[in-house]
């Protein structure tokens, strides 16, 4: 009963692996085979590594990130109260700041206790 | 298209709004105190429980349903707040010596303890699976942080991070259930959920099922019953004592809240369906607690397996199903609160006098030399065992009555048996305490008051609710009336 919509999304899934296979076929068979060392090398951002990858990050970044994440989500609030700011009046206003101010007063509290100090 | 804002009764979530207040002021006043005078915003943190309990009591047996049915206050949610309160009144007095001692982050501390509270309160008034898993998230992270609180304890951080892990799992399960839950019924508002003309699909009652199956997963793990108890020996052994008295009683009762409101109150007729996946939780739970507090040397862990036990007896109530069962764990929930919490109490008494020392040979000789220190325990353990005159007679009383009235004879009569198993590792502290002298001189106990507040209030209400428990209780009155 389901199934004929999800027919659609078959198909979608055949066709996109199909166009991805396709392409790397057809590139394979007309692309010229030199392969020298610096092409075999594995691409990282144009560097070399240095050292293992597994290392301890400094715990800094980590809460860094957290701050920054709070306030990235707060925004994706902010902008459908902005769209229908009118229609929504005082009350959402009010809501709206003390929904901003609970989330400054964990950047305050950070603030006081020298997270965002970077020694 | 205009936009609906949803009528909200700021009076009926007066008692959140003060506690979770109360929990950003001390977080907002913490970083202007002096390090070693931050203790002092433990009075802060009284002060709101206070509050909140006052403005719970006021709103009593107001039947208020706001923010567009998702939040409801009745008798039941009444009652479940005020027991929590009272369990986090409770801990603060225990923890404004302990952190001095400890030199644990007083101002964090007493803020998360309010935050936990704020969850539970949440929860219990949860009329909605979304608003209730957000109470359940916020009361959990708040206790992830608790039991790792301190950070120089190398088995507190393993406590934390074994509680954070296999919280984070079991909220995966919650998720998932209520996912299933919307996925056959289209709401997830516990006055629907479980309405038969709502099902989607011819094999709704499955999907239906399938979720509350992973609801009941989650939330048994965070009660601590028997196959999700794991976690709880280590977890309870690891953090600090009083956030251990803490850890035990709260979040118990928040989960036993949302249980009785989903699996009683709303799944109306079907409850006979889920009944007997409850009857073997719950002997299950009682007998993997029990056996296994037998053996244990450290009263910590004594009384961590002793709480999973509890839940055990708690889950009685599920299988009865009936407005009577809801009533009868609900006071046994008050019980175990006091008794618990007094009998943490003691046990940070006897820690701090024995340098962290929490096995049983440190409670040795302790009734000879501060006689009412040992009777104090003595009332708590012989409380937790179920003897007459203390609260935890009455507490399975009105328990195993509500069963046998629903005719769960071999349940009750398992229940029984396992009481008396208990008796016997809850009186062998006592045997300690009273019965061998020690030869090592004791050092002299040092009297913080506010301990000693909590340990009086504590014993009280334990002799109170033992003897007079109708007078404390309203028994007459239904709590929370299953549909159907």
């Amino acid at each position: 009963m389901h199934l004929e919509q999800y027919g659609t999304v078959g198909i979608f899934l055949v066709v996109a692996v199909g166009f991805v296979l396709v392409t790397f076929a057809i590139s394979r068979i007309f692309r010229p085979q030199r392969p020298t060392e610096a092409q075999l090398q594995p691409y990282e951002c144009g560097e070399p590594t240095i050292g293992p990858s597994w290392i301890q990050y400094n715990v800094r970044y980590y809460v860094f990130a957290l701050l920054f994440v709070i306030f990235d989500v707060e925004v994706a609030f902010l902008i459908p109260w902005a769209l229908v700011f009118k229609q929504l009046g005082l009350f959402a206003l009010v809501e709206m700041l003390v929904f901003l101010f609970i989330l400054i007063f964990g950047l305050f509290y950070a603030w006081k206790k020298g997270v965002l100090k970077w020694v | 298209m205009p936009i609906n804002i949803p009528q909200i009764d700021y009076a009926a979530i007066l008692p959140e709004l003060l506690t979770g207040g109360m929990a950003l002021l001390i977080m907002l006043v913490t970083p202007f105190i002096p390090g070693n005078r931050r203790y002092y915003t433990g009075y802060l943190a009284l002060l709101g429980v206070i509050g909140a309990a006052i403005a719970t009591y006021a709103g009593f047996a107001k039947e208020v349903t706001t923010f567009s049915g998702l939040y409801t206050t009745d008798f039941f949610s009444t009652a479940m707040k005020l027991v929590f309160l009272l369990g986090s009144f409770l801990v603060i007095l225990l923890s404004d010596n302990f952190t001095r001692l400890l030199k644990l982050p007083a101002g964090e501390y007493y803020s998360l303890i309010l935050f936990a509270t704020l969850g539970m309160m949440m929860m219990a008034s949860a009329n909605d699976l979304i608003v209730f898993f957000i109470g359940l998230e916020i009361m959990s992270v708040a206790l992830y942080v608790l039991a790792g609180i301190r950070r120089v304890d190398l088995k507190s951080n393993e406590a934390s991070l074994k509680y954070f892990f296999l919280g984070a799992f079991a909220t995966g399960f919650v998720v998932f259930g209520i996912a299933f839950i919307y996925g056959a019924t289209g709401t997830t508002s516990l006055s629907h959920v479980f309405d038969i003309s709502l099902y989607k699909f011819p094999n709704s009652g499955l999907y239906l099922m399938i979720g509350g199956a992973l609801l009941l997963i989650g939330l048994a793990f965070k009660m601590a019953s028997f196959p999700f108890h794991m976690w709880v020996p280590d977890v309870y052994e690891g953090a600090p004592t009083a956030v251990t008295a803490f850890m035990s009683s709260g979040p118990k009762a928040a989960a036993i809240a949302i249980l009785a409101r989903v699996f009683i109150f709303a799944f109306g007729e079907q409850t006979a369906v889920i009944a007997p996946i409850f009857w073997v939780l719950s002997v299950t739970t009682m007998f993997v607690g029990n056996l296994t507090a037998i053996s244990q040397s450290n009263v910590k862990r004594m009384l961590a397996y002793s709480s999973i036990a509890h839940a055990g007896y708690m889950m009685i109530a599920f299988v009865a199903a009936s407005g009577e069962a809801v009533s009868a764990v609900a006071f046994y929930i008050l019980c175990y609160t006091v008794m618990n919490i007094g009998a943490f109490a003691v046990l940070i008494i006897v820690e701090s006098k024995s340098d962290g020392d929490n096995q049983l040979a440190s409670f040795t000789g302790l009734g000879r030399r501060h006689p009412i220190l040992g009777a104090a325990m003595a009332l708590f353990l012989i409380s937790l065992a179920g003897i007459p005159p203390t609260a935890g007679f009455f507490a399975k009383f009105y328990l195993f009555k509500a069963a046998i009235l629903k005719g769960h004879i071999l349940l009750t009569v398992i229940a029984v048996i396992n009481s008396l198993i208990s008796v016997y590792y809850y009186l062998r502290v006592v045997v300690v305490m009273f019965m061998i002298d020690t030869e090592t001189e004791f050092r002299p106990v040092t009297y913080p008051s506010a301990l000693y507040v909590a340990l009086v209030i504590a014993v009280m209400a334990v002799l109170a609710l033992g003897i007079l428990p109708s007078y404390f209780f309203p028994f007459d009155q239904p709590m929370l009336v299953p549909f159907g």
